[in-house]
């Protein structure tokens, strides 16, 4: 390493060029203005006007947007549970078997788990007529995956929370849903919000469980572009890959200005607390 | 305390909801694929004799059909299919491990101000969706694209290459997609490297590559395990990879599941398919478990 300083750096060096150009050559060719995608024909919106009027585009969408949004409540919800079940009950029934349920989905590849549900809605249709596939199903199939990730989220910060603090409430009458919702939670709320997070992101980014478990005519996001996609090169979806690279700078941004402005305050407040302290040490020895 | 004994309390709620839910659907989903894959399919065709069934004489008959494994066993198609999913996802790990172990390691031992923004840059595409980061490689592959764009104009090849839907650009698109697992736990476990250990190799007049195989490599073997367990058992899974990039020449275990069931309408198969699966994925994590207990039960 050492000797070598050069081999370090260009090695580095490649291996980002390697993750970021395809994502680089995307947002360029989002703005071509030419049907073939990849002979450059000058700079253009068109495109973004186009999938902005797409309304295949926009059904998909707001279906994967209300999919998200309850699978993340749901998995939020229930990984809540799981986690608190796992962390603060020492046994109960079902508690070996429900831990290995727990992490199948984050072991097996997700095809399995889609060909594993797919088979089962298909077989209650086939013996009750229902649920047909679409939104219920959807959304059922990304909260069995989604959970497993919230719980282990939530898990790693409530087993930092000290249970004497919850005994403490609870010698001083506090009943334990008062418990749960007046000290548990506000301690796990950061981990909760960042559980949400992290499965709306799966549930938006969920190709092969929404494309086993979609139905006719409804067709969340990753489905539309999976199908597109595999035809070949489109314009339209450059400029939606663009658009996500566009939202996930744009909240690195306010995350880090947030970041920043917090550290600031804080300092701002330290240096007052600090102004305090000699001000209160000046009096008392002016007074002695 | 009364109140308790009847009424469902909160723990009864904490416990038995998400519990509830989990054997709903994902336990039940697991013994209705189990039981599809040994059934047999009814004179219809979609339905199915039950597995399981009282006759008159008195005797509980359970019968297991064999049919939809044996017809699996037998056809070269699935073996295959399994062996070719097999290959690719360990090849791609081998890969991954050539790519990403150096990378690793200097992104450990050296760039000290610069690391946490590098460290940064490597999670940083994760927050893209995958689809759009491994369909954004056609731009690049596609015959027209930037790549036979580049080797045209530097005179390389007089005309463009056939890249997309080929091995080269199956395993680009593997690569790409899985590196980051490999890196991850790498870079965790060079990072902790004692470099006292390599000054004592160096002491006792180990040569650099000397020192880099007997020392670094064997200290940082739990990394390379997790590493690429991380990278080969979804690798196995793959089915939008080899779809978008891999075309029909790269033989796939998700591709033939999907067929099974919607082209060939086959659920028996289909369900014997995935259980097969579910067998192979198992085999490497228990080799996996078995190893982390050896180390466990040597620490102590």
């Amino acid at each position: 390493m050492r000797r070598f300083p050069w081999l370090a750096t260009s090695w580095t060096m490649l291996v980002y060029g390697f993750l970021y150009l395809p994502i680089v050559v995307l947002v360029i060719y989002s703005f071509n203005d030419s049907r073939m995608v990849t002979v450059w024909g000058g700079w253009t919106l068109r495109w973004y006007a186009e999938a902005a009027a797409d309304q295949v585009v926009i059904d998909a969408l707001v279906l994967s947007l209300e999919i998200a949004v309850a699978t993340a409540t749901a998995s939020v919800v229930l990984g809540t549970c799981a986690a608190y079940a796992l962390t603060r009950y020492r046994r109960f029934p079902g508690k070996g078997l429900f831990t290995l349920l727990l992490n199948v989905p984050l072991v097996l590849p997700t095809v399995v788990l889609a060909m594993v549900l797919l088979l089962f809605f298909v077989s209650l249709e086939h013996v009750f007529g229902f649920p047909q596939k679409g939104f219920t199903t959807l959304f059922i199939g990304h909260t069995v995956m989604c959970v497993s990730y919230a719980a282990i989220t939530i898990m790693s910060r409530l087993r930092e929370v000290d249970p004497a603090l919850e005994e403490a409430a609870m010698d001083l009458g506090a009943r334990p849903s008062q418990v749960f919702f007046l000290v548990t939670l506000p301690a796990i709320f950061q981990a909760v919000a960042s559980a949400w997070l992290l499965t709306l992101s799966l549930s938006l980014d969920e190709v092969v469980i929404s494309a086993f478990l979609s139905g006719p005519g409804t067709s969340p996001l990753p489905v539309v572009i999976f199908s597109r996609a595999r035809l070949g090169l489109n314009p339209e979806i450059n400029v939606i890959g663009a658009v996500t690279v566009y939202l996930v700078l744009a909240g690195l941004l306010l995350s880090s200005v947030w970041l920043a402005r917090r550290a600031k305050q804080r300092a701002r407040e330290n240096a007052a607390l600090l102004r305090q302290a000699k001000v209160d040490a000046l009096a008392t020895s002016a007074a002695s | 305390m009364m109140r308790r004994s009847w009424m469902p309390s909160g723990r009864w709620f904490v416990i038995g909801v998400p519990e509830l839910f989990l054997f709903v659907f994902l336990l039940l989903p697991f013994l209705i694929l189990l039981k599809i894959s040994f059934s047999h399919a009814d004179a219809v065709g979609v339905g199915f004799e039950p597995l399981i069934s009282w006759l008159e004489e008195g005797t509980l008959s359970i019968k297991l059909h064999f049919d939809a494994y044996l017809s699996v066993m037998q056809d070269d198609v699935y073996l295959l299919t399994y062996l070719s999913s097999v290959g690719y996802a360990l090849l791609t790990t081998v890969l991954c491990l050539i790519i990403g172990y150096p990378f690793a390691y200097f992104l450990a031992q050296g760039f000290p101000t610069l690391r946490p923004v590098m460290l940064m840059l490597i999670m940083l595409p994760f927050w893209t969706p995958f689809l759009i980061r491994i369909y954004a490689w056609k731009n690049i592959l596609d015959v027209n694209g930037l790549l036979n764009q580049f080797l045209l104009w530097a005179g390389i090849v007089d005309e463009p290459l056939q890249l997309m839907f080929t091995k080269f650009s199956f395993m680009v698109g593997m690569v790409y997609g899985y590196i980051p697992f490999m890196i991850l736990p790498l870079y965790a476990n060079l990072v902790k490297l004692d470099r006292r250990l390599l000054e004592a190799a160096a002491d006792l007049g180990a040569r650099p590559w000397q020192r880099f195989w007997l020392v670094t490599i064997p200290l940082s073997r739990e990394g390379i395990l997790a590493g690429s367990l991380l990278v080969f058992i979804p690798a196995v899974g793959e089915y939008v990879i080899p779809e978008l990039l891999g075309g029909i020449s790269i033989l796939n275990i998700g591709r033939m599941m999907w067929n099974e069931f919607f082209i060939n309408l086959d659920w028996q198969r289909a369900a014997a398919v995935t259980m097969l699966m579910v067998l192979i994925i198992l085999f490497p994590i228990w080799l996996f478990n078995r190893y982390q207990m050896r180390l466990m039960e040597a620490r102590r």
